[in-house]
């Protein structure tokens, strides 16, 4: 169960897309979401899964990989269709039985709500496939290195990040191993209902917390004998540089954005 | 003037009464292949740590170049010069990428992006890693590991070298890789190495080797002598190496044989 460990959900591949900086793909993505929540026609909808196609296409990433990754979202949006179409009033009727009506704006609130939700999850999980986790945590932190300021200690937030991606394999390995040794002493993992299944758990999960506790003692250790000293002064061994192709793709988005924002 | 002085350094851990070091003075000259061996609770990690600033000696003074690590204003520079490397080759590595592993510890330094960029290049090939900087730790074996986190030290340009039990958690083939590695940097870079170990046999090869019993300096010497005061290491529960042990028994037999360490010089004196 262990095997093939993938730490999120991002896809090698050599596109244009992958290539862009993590954190221009950051603000794109939340321009393009917030434009998302101004589209109030089918044409706007229509126009923004035209673009997500696109730049689908130009990731190279396989089409039913991003469906797929729709599948968890689909009881949400059909408790959304169905509740806007019963619940929500306005317009002419469509349908009536006894004391059950459709009426015109809840089928099509309904249907504005689907798309919005289906659209936003297609473009996030894109930002996901295409940036690699370490390259998200570079993005986020030089993302927030100006709100220091304020008491948010980006680079400090990042290290934690990185450590945790780190430390993930390691950990599960290490799990895995506890759960062996533990079956060998007769625990069982496996029969039960929920309530006994997590209490059984317990032999798994109190070797793992101490033995995670004694990495991050030695491994604070390991990082102040190699002169850590928080944030302050460190230098990156990779620099995030806006390129041209950066520029370009975030100009574009700014004005789809707009375009789609007035249908 | 000794690249580390320790002058009549004590140290006592808080919760414990009986000291963990009393009294220890030594000093390792720059370039010096140095062993430091003990068994169990004999002090010599509290020693290493003394070395990096990670502990502050509770008397006494421990000078690296010059510099005492009991002087706040010192010890970035300290701990740039004498790096450390620990036993649990997966609790030391930081980052999820091997050469970012390794750029750690200049980022922290503030060395500018090339400059780390070409230090992390040197050091993988330095360690015979070439080629792995796109790994992540958890594909690597023990022994790479081990290597990797010596990378992480070289590119910060130290001085000296502290491995505190490094091979104590490898297979044999781990250990030997660990073992060439720091040897080749000893000679070749004149990096000063302090290895502490409790295994006797990786003390073969040393300048100088310290045994340490109870929080003191038990015995200091070359290997030689130390490997032939079979009955006082022997008392300490250490094991001396088996071709030593042979050596000496074949003289107790009767057999005229010089002081030997290693197989090779055994068999040359025996055929």
């Amino acid at each position: 169960m262990l095997r093939n460990i993938n730490i999120g959900q991002y896809i090698a591949r050599d596109s244009i897309i992958h290539k862009l900086d993590a954190r221009i793909k950051i603000i794109i993505t939340i321009l393009m979401i917030t434009a998302l929540f101004f589209i109030d026609s089918f044409k706007g909808y229509f126009l923004f899964l035209l673009a997500v196609l696109f730049i689908i296409y130009l990731s190279q990433i396989s089409f039913m990989r991003i469906i797929r990754g729709l599948r968890p979202v689909l009881f949400l949006v059909l408790l959304t269709l169905i509740l806007h179409i019963f619940f929500t009033r306005g317009g002419e009727v469509i349908w009536q039985w006894r004391f059950i009506t459709i009426e015109k704006n809840g089928l099509i609130t309904g249907l504005f709500m689907v798309s919005r939700i289906l659209l936003l999850i297609m473009f996030t999980s894109l930002l996901t496939l295409t940036t690699s986790p370490l390259q998200l945590t570079d993005g986020i932190e030089s993302l927030l290195r100006p709100l220091k300021r304020f008491g948010i200690p980006a680079s400090e937030l990042a290290m934690m990040m990185t450590i945790a991606l780190r430390f993930i394999p390691t950990l599960l390995e290490e799990a895995d191993k506890i759960m062996k040794a533990q079956m060998a002493r007769g625990a069982d993992f496996e029969s039960g209902n929920i309530i006994r299944r997590s209490k059984n758990l317990i032999p798994l999960l109190v070797p793992l917390f101490i033995s995670a506790f004694r990495r991050a003692d030695d491994l604070a250790l390991a990082m102040e004998s190699r002169c850590y000293h928080g944030g302050e002064g460190r230098t990156k061994l990779h620099e995030l540089k806006v390129k041209t192709q950066d520029f370009i793709a975030l100009f574009i988005s700014i004005l789809f954005s707009i375009l789609v924002s007035f249908f | 003037m000794a690249l580390i002085e320790i002058k009549g350094v004590d140290f006592t851990y808080n919760e414990l009464e009986t000291p963990a070091l009393a009294n220890i003075n030594l000093s390792i000259e720059a370039g010096e292949f140095i062993a430091i061996i003990g068994g169990n609770g004999s002090g010599k990690s509290t020693l290493a740590k003394l070395l990096n600033v990670l502990l502050l000696p509770g008397s006494g003074k421990v000078l690296v170049d010059g510099m005492d690590t009991a002087d706040e204003k010192y010890k970035l520079k300290i701990r740039q010069k004498v790096g450390m490397v620990f036993q649990n080759p997966d609790n030391q590595l930081v980052a999820a990428r091997v050469e970012d592993d390794i750029a750690f510890g200049p980022e922290n330094l503030g060395i500018p992006g090339p400059e780390i960029r070409k230090r992390v290049d040197q050091a993988l090939e330095l360690v015979g890693m070439a080629g792995f900087h796109d790994y992540p730790p958890h594909e690597l074996s023990g022994g790479q590991k081990q290597r990797i986190a010596i990378a992480g030290i070289i590119a910060m340009e130290p001085d000296c070298i502290v491995l505190d039990e490094p091979t104590a958690m490898l297979d044999p083939k781990g250990r030997k890789e660990v073992m060439d590695t720091i040897h080749f940097l000893n000679k070749e870079k004149g990096i000063t190495i302090i290895h502490i170990t409790h295994f006797m046999e990786e003390t073969i090869g040393a300048d100088r080797i310290f045994v340490m019993h109870n929080g003191a300096i038990y015995k200091e010497g070359t290997p030689e002598e130390i490997f032939h005061s079979i009955s006082d290491i022997k008392r300490l529960g250490l094991d001396v190496t088996v071709v030593v042990e042979l050596a000496e028994r074949l003289k107790k037999e009767g057999f005229n044989l010089p002081d030997v360490l290693t197989i090779s010089e055994l068999v040359d004196c025996l055929c």
